[in-house]
């Protein structure tokens, strides 16, 4: 175990699946001389060469479907968007071609590619610059889509993203980037669709993923203060998702809290409430609550940031809520 | 031609005084001819087979630019890779796969070349080099660049050739595609079917530039052709193949066409974008297939009873796909989830609808 970055072990498991596999190249926006946007391919170019370590132009449509291209010729490209924000360029690619092709094709033409970058807000960055894209992506069928939380799933998840046979997206966050934790040496893959209990506590579920675990674990502690202990569960693959993981937590805490960086309106807890209700509804105590950001574009002004970012307090509450207990009492 | 107002730009290849015709010899000749006859009694009987009911959806017939189809595909190689949009029943038969494969197909049958899974504006054939059928206009052409990247990524000499409609370079995708093309020297021949209409809307209302002028931006060599003359259009793919099979890099074809059809089946074959008169001067005057029989006739390499038989075998052919497609079986229920994923994990469910399975679901 070394300790790293969530970007340098982002770094770590390319060069990893890089070095075992020749038809795996990276290509984005400044992924190359420039290091990376948020230097997650730091030292590649020199390691890899301009062959395998590709700046693209500024046009995401373009290069994310010529990455698709690719694929569908056999090569396993890794294709960075410098934020998912402008990979809505790209959907038409990622949609239409990456995601249909395998089943349009007949089983003849799978697409193992990986979309990747950061999603959802950092700090002022406004509207155009601060969402969370899971939703765009996870809709349709044939896309997969994992959202690593730590150092460690960061380059678990990632290596199982480029050695699956599937289009991937694997959704980062700008603010996890310097996030340090323990990352295990060599060769490490965690397979997709495995949650991940982040933390034990038997009277209420967060259950969420990506950036969020962060939040829900600072939430967890300030509950802990009060007496109550929450479990969170760190969804870790939203498609494919860890049903079982998420059956099991409501079966011991008949309370759910669904947290998430997204908008409500068909957001990802959208898609969990409707699970739980329709396989375990006898297991809950109290409607399932979703916390997300508020439901308007992403203000830049500090003070209405804050409000329409998710946070520990808001998480806090509903958990309350589903505890029937008052909002902020023995805060 | 409507457009081919300016002088067609011969390539260097067209060897003019060899025997046969511009070099090509009898058997070549008839080859070609028998190819085009099959493209469109082929479509001739999608359109007969649509009008019954047993073809559905979208269905856009090329009628009118089988020349292209014979000309540009027929002298590539076997692993050379070609993509295009989705007009494109005689493409896929021109680069392999066969009347049947693509009748049934179209039919949406089991033994269709995409498993009934496509229909009309999918086919598919890896093993053909046959990469789509793609529906969005300019979709394909990243992923045409794609191809071509990944040929160039490992070193090979195939090339890629890349059709579109006309309407397609006014799409971010081709402008992006071409950029990067150039930048990295990938070996894709872009092709424009440039017929003049995308769907309704002729390209001159919706262009200022020449068709001819959309790739110099991005330093990519243009080529006019005539898309009509199959013999212009196969020694001029065949020379330019090869160039880019040596390290010539993107090129572009603008390659000029006519569609005698309408756009798809529920667009009259003229009528408010194109006038009656206007559709049967190319029907009289621009047929591939005529231009290329007529030629024949006068040098002596065609008797009508060759003819004759040739188009026999052709509608045999068509008949024969036909027949074998209303055989084959309806794609299997069972298999409604079937590829949607090339991986099904260990863990965790792909599909939330309660019907897809896959890992514990």
């Amino acid at each position: 175990m070394a300790e790293l970055t969530y970007r340098d072990a982002l770094n770590a498991a390319m060069c990893q699946e890089m070095d075992r596999d020749d038809s795996v190249f990276l290509m984005g926006e400044e992924v190359a001389e420039y290091d990376g946007a948020y230097k997650v391919s730091r030292g590649m170019l020199a390691r890899y060469g301009d062959r395998r370590v590709v700046d693209s132009p500024i046009s995401e449509l373009g290069f994310a479907g010529l990455c698709v291209g690719a694929a569908m010729a056999g090569l396993r490209p890794i294709c960075e968007f410098m934020t998912f924000n402008f990979s809505l360029l790209a959907l038409d690619q990622v949609i239409n071609s990456a995601a249909k092709m395998l089943y349009m094709s007949n089983g003849q033409i799978p697409v193992p590619i990986v979309f990747r970058g950061p999603t959802g807000a950092a700090l002022q960055l406004s509207a155009q610059h601060s969402q969370a894209c899971e939703t765009y992506y996870v809709h349709a069928p044939g896309m997969k889509l994992v959202t690593p939380a730590t150092p460690a799933d960061a380059k678990g998840l990632l290596a199982a993203a480029i050695r699956d046979d599937d289009p991937v997206a694997v959704m980062e966050g700008e603010l996890l980037y310097n996030v340090r934790g323990e990352v295990p040496d060599g060769e490490y893959v965690i397979p997709l669709g495995v949650a991940d209990l982040k933390r034990s506590g038997d009277d209420v579920s967060i259950v969420t993923h990506g950036k969020m675990v962060h939040v829900a674990l600072q939430a967890a502690t300030m509950l802990s203060r009060e007496g109550i202990e929450a479990d969170v569960l760190d969804l870790r693959s939203i498609r494919p998702l860890d049903v079982d993981a998420i059956l099991e937590t409501v079966a011991r805490t008949n309370r759910v809290v669904y947290l998430e960086e997204g908008w409500p309106f068909a957001g990802v807890g959208a898609q969990i409430v409707s699970l739980i209700q329709e396989e375990a509804f006898d297991d809950l105590d109290a409607p399932v609550v979703r916390v997300t950001q508020a439901d308007v574009p992403m203000p830049y002004a500090k003070n209405l940031e804050q409000l329409a970012k998710p946070g520990a307090k808001g998480v806090v509450d509903a958990c309350k809520r589903v505890l029937y207990l008052p909002a902020g009492a023995a805060g | 031609m409507a457009q081919a107002t300016k002088e067609i730009e011969a390539s260097a290849a067209v060897d003019e005084d060899v025997a046969g015709i511009e070099g090509f010899t009898r058997d070549q000749l008839h080859a070609l001819l028998t190819e085009m006859l099959l493209y469109r009694r082929f479509e001739e009987k999608a359109e007969e087979a649509y009008a019954i009911g047993k073809i559905g959806g979208f269905c856009h017939l090329h009628i009118g630019q089988e020349g292209l189809a014979a000309g540009a595909i027929r002298p590539l190689r076997e692993d050379d890779l070609v993509i295009t949009a989705y007009r494109e029943h005689t493409q896929a038969i021109a680069k392999g796969i066969t009347p049947r494969a693509a009748m049934a197909e179209l039919y949406g049958r089991v033994d269709g070349c995409s498993g009934g899974r496509g229909g009309s504006m999918h086919l598919f054939d890896t093993t053909a080099g046959f990469m789509g059928g793609h529906g969005i206009v300019g979709g394909q052409i990243p992923l045409g660049a794609g191809l071509g990247w990944a040929i160039r990524y490992r070193g090979g000499d195939q090339v890629c050739v890349c059709f579109m409609g006309d309407a397609a370079v006014n799409q971010g995708a081709f402008l992006e595609s071409l950029n990067m093309s150039a930048v990295w020297q990938l070996p894709v021949i872009y092709v424009v079917e440039n017929n003049g209409y995308g769907m309704g809307t002729a390209f001159s209302r919706v262009s200022v530039t020449e068709m001819e002028a959309r790739s110099g931006a991005y330093g990519i060599p243009a080529h006019t052709i005539n898309g009509q003359d199959v013999l212009e259009t196969y020694r001029f793919f065949e020379a330019m193949a090869g160039r880019v099979r040596g390290g010539a890099g993107p090129q572009f074809v603008n390659a000029e066409t006519y569609r005698f059809r309408g756009h798809s089946m529920s667009d009259p074959v003229s009528g408010t974008y194109r006038s009656k008169e206007e559709v049967e001067s190319h029907v009289e005057g621009q047929d591939p297939i005529t231009i290329l029989r007529d030629r024949m006739m006068e040098a002596g390499l065609l008797t009508q009873p060759e003819l004759e038989a040739m188009d026999a075998e052709a509608r045999a052919a068509c008949e024969d796909a036909a027949d074998f497609a209303d055989a084959s079986p309806m794609p299997d229920p069972a298999t409604l989830y079937d590829h949607v994923y090339a991986e099904v994990n260990a863990h965790g469910r792909l599909f939330l609808d309660g019907r897809g399975g896959g890992g514990n679901g």
